[in-house]
């Protein structure tokens, strides 16, 4: 049987190649299955447990879509990518979207064709230092060696930040999170830079955070978000709208604990009603059930909720809601309405 | 004459000498010491800095090593314990050991069956390795790809079926056909194999790997030292054939056959093996139509045993090489082809001559397969970079974990190396 898969796939590869990515949501629905695309592992945001489980903030997205599309949170396929590995998986439909922590860039968007369908952390490049270097700003780094990821923006950003303050720097590349870390604790670098919300889990790790200081400067903007191929509309909109659905649900104070009451009867609030489908037909305009929201919500609850299990400042990361809170509360996050 | 001793000779002994112990200086530890350790006053001093050195190896590590906690859920509960002492965190190893083993995604329930096939592979490869064994025992080795398989994959049984019944139907026609002409034989076993598969391939019916007697596992939830090892051995095991076959080919006299094996070979000696996985994982990915079910593990594969098959290909060449014209004429004197010629005559002997060679390349394969972790694949070196680092309760571990590795791959290094020395002293059968 995989003989003939194989022979025939030989045969028809040229031709399928460029057809195959139509219809994403409809290949999903007839897989019953959702590959989604994350980290080959980062603190709070995937990585899988003792039991093989994925859990984390990006893995909640892809939760929350499999729920959305196929109303099993757990029907998702998870695809590790690596930071090089990442943009190839998804152009070549190896996954059906990828959410690792991925900054939306103009050139990602338009020249690598893909479709960033929003933003789930607003996050921005900082610096950590140790104390013992006497330094408080990171203008005052000039001729330090920093430790940094290649194949991402923060290695362009670095470049732009000193060029822009005309210091010089030594760069030490390094392919992940966890060896930036060694290095950067063995002393192979004075500085260490990545997404601020990185640098805090990496401090919460160390044997003495309190040794360490992160620098007030934050040197670009990092919106970090799910991302689709281009030219699929539809799946994009369901990818957007989900993420939508969960950040809308915590304006709206609908939660994992009362959400079972509410989607049960139309209530007072028009919007709600019309959020988890009790009300309206938007579920049916998606090319979804009714109650999609109610299932991509009730897979682990709204955007706040997901942010307090995996991230938050109960968890040992500690980061605090800043640019991440609702828009109602002076953060970033404003969610179209759901009409 | 015979009072001519007596009288010449002021004094003769008539007796022995009673036996006495050698001096102190001579005998026992002292002379080692002397011999091997103080011989001159510059290997003297050599001496005592190494001891030094020893002495502060020891001194520094064994505290850490022996006070090592195993019991603990978390990097933190560990520190908490050792309050501000130094020791190991080994409860890393013990809490994921599972992981490091079989990956994070191999169903529990089923680690038996990779273990099984662990010890099977033993049992396969003594008949290969120890050639004293009786022959029969070759049945084993030849239906272990298959029965590991199996094991490992698990799924419908009628795809390892049918692929040992195509290996078998291209024996029979092999056996039939090659005393009249090699290729024919080769070539016909060859097409046989592949018309039994294809034709066996449509018979499994759809959804057979549903009601399978093991639970099938897809090849991207395999991982840990597992995968490391089935990389390994199933890279080395089809690039020694390939590799030869390389080697031949390169001194072929066909010109076409010869520019082929040529290219081949310096094409991928050309090209950095971490190349070659980024086409695997990455290229491959576009030429396939999406889902189309090459898998991942089948592409890393290919590609491992093309480049180690091409290394090989050169130390054979150099076997090849090393014998005598002579022995290459005595087998054309013999009447013997080219096939039976090179089976009988050639072979063996550049074979033994490439020994070290070969299982240079082997060891050195064995460990690149931990490259397979840059392209999200979780061997172990991959489980330990990524799921493991990455998990609240070990982030910001590191020794303890990499030195567990570095472990498992010497055990299995060094026994493949004690091997090829007791291979080299079994097959001298020069005059030395």
């Amino acid at each position: 049987m995989k003989k003939t898969v194989f022979l025939g796939a030989l045969t028809v590869a040229g031709l399928a190649a460029g057809v195959a990515a139509a219809g994403t949501l409809d290949d999903v629905k007839a897989r019953g299955k959702l590959n989604c695309g994350v980290t080959t592992g980062l603190v709070g945001f995937a990585a899988p447990d003792a039991n093989g489980e994925w859990k984390g903030f990006d893995v909640a997205v892809c939760r929350a879509v499999a729920a959305a599309t196929l109303g099993d949170p757990a029907a998702v396929e998870f695809v590790p990518t690596t930071g090089k590995t990442r943009f190839t998986a998804l152009a070549s439909g190896e996954i059906d979207m990828l959410a690792r922590n991925t900054t939306w860039t103009f050139s990602r968007d338009v020249d690598l064709k893909f479709t960033f369908t929003g933003v789930n952390y607003y996050d921005g490049q900082g610096f950590m230092a140790p104390k013992a270097l006497g330094v408080s700003s990171a203008k005052e780094l000039d001729g330090a060696t920093v430790c940094i990821q290649t194949g991402t923006t923060t290695e362009l950003n670095l470049a732009d930040f000193f060029r822009a303050n005309n210091i010089s720097y030594q760069p030490v590349p390094i392919e992940t999170n966890a060896e930036a870390q060694q290095q950067y604790l063995a002393g192979a670098c004075d500085v260490f830079t990545t997404d601020a919300s990185g640098l805090a889990a990496t401090r919460a790790t160390f044997e003495a955070p309190g040794d360490h200081i992160l620098l007030p400067e934050i040197v670009s903007k990092e919106p970090l978000g799910p991302l689709v191929r281009h030219g699929d509309d539809e799946w994009a909109d369901v990818v957007r709208w989900t993420l939508n659905a969960l950040i809308t649900a915590e304006e709206l104070g609908v939660t994992s604990a009362n959400i079972g009451e509410m989607s049960a009867a139309a209530g007072g609030n028009p919007e709600i009603n019309r959020l988890l489908g009790t009300e309206g037909n938007l579920g049916e305009m998606l090319g979804l059930s009714a109650d999609w929201a109610t299932k991509a919500i009730m897979a682990s609850g709204n955007y706040g909720e997901v942010f307090e299990q995996n991230i938050g400042e109960s968890t040992p990361i500690g980061l605090s809601r800043g640019l991440n809170a609702q828009w109602t509360n002076g953060g970033l996050l404003y969610s179209p309405p759901f009409r | 004459m015979s009072d001519k001793r007596a009288d010449s000779v002021a004094f003769v002994r008539e007796t022995f000498l009673a036996e006495q112990p050698a001096p102190a200086s001579a005998t026992g530890v002292v002379k080692w010491l002397q011999d091997n350790l103080f011989p001159t006053w510059g290997n003297g001093l050599l001496t005592i800095v190494s001891l030094y050195v020893i002495y502060a190896l020891v001194t520094s590590t064994a505290p850490w090593m022996f006070n090592g906690i195993w019991n603990t859920e978390s990097l933190s509960e560990c520190r908490e314990i050792l309050d501000g002492a130094s020791a190991a965190c080994f409860s890393v190893l013990t809490e994921r050991w599972n992981q490091l083993l079989f990956g994070f995604k191999y169903p529990p329930s089923e680690y038996w069956r990779p273990t099984v096939a662990f010890v099977l592979m033993f049992a396969a490869l003594a008949p290969v390795l120890f050639f004293d064994l009786p022959r029969k025992l070759l049945i084993i080795t030849a239906l272990f790809p298959f029965t590991a398989y199996w094991l490992i994959w698990g799924g419908t049984i009628f795809t390892p079926l049918v692929a040992l019944l195509g290996v078998f139907a291209g024996y029979l026609v092999y056996a039939r056909f090659v005393k009249g002409s090699f290729a024919m034989g080769f070539f016909g076993g060859v097409a046989a194999a592949f018309a039994v598969w294809i034709v066996g391939g449509m018979m499994i019916p759809e959804g057979a790997n549903d009601a399978a007697l093991l639970e099938a596992v897809p090849s991207r939830d395999l991982g840990g030292f597992m995968l490391n090892m089935m990389l390994g051995l199933t890279c080395v095991s089809l690039s020694v054939p390939i590799g030869i076959a390389l080697a031949l080919g390169r001194q072929s006299s066909l010109p076409l056959i010869k520019v082929i094996c040529v290219v081949f070979i310096e094409f991928i000696r050309g090209v950095p093996l971490i190349t070659l996985l980024f086409v695997a994982n990455v290229m491959l990915a576009y030429f396939f139509p999406p889902g189309s079910g090459v898998d991942l593990f089948l592409r890393v594969v290919i590609m491992i045993t093309m480049f180690s098959a091409a290394y090989i290909a050169e130390v054979i060449r150099g076997g090849l090489a090393a014998l005598p014209k002579g022995q290459y004429e005595a087998a054309d004197s013999l009447g013997l082809d080219y096939p039976q010629a090179m089976r009988l005559i050639i072979l063996p002997q550049a074979l033994k001559i490439s020994i070290p060679g070969i299982v240079n390349v082997a060891v050195g394969l064995f460990k690149d397969t931990t490259l397979v972790s840059v392209i999200s694949m979780f061997d172990l070196v991959g489980m330990i970079r990524g799921p493991i680092l990455a998990s609240t309760e070990w982030n910001g571990i590191y020794w303890e974990l990499f030195m567990f590795a570095s472990v498992l791959f010497f055990i299995v290094c060094y026994g493949i190396s004690q091997y090829s020395q007791w291979l080299e002293r079994r097959l001298a059968t020069d005059h030395r």
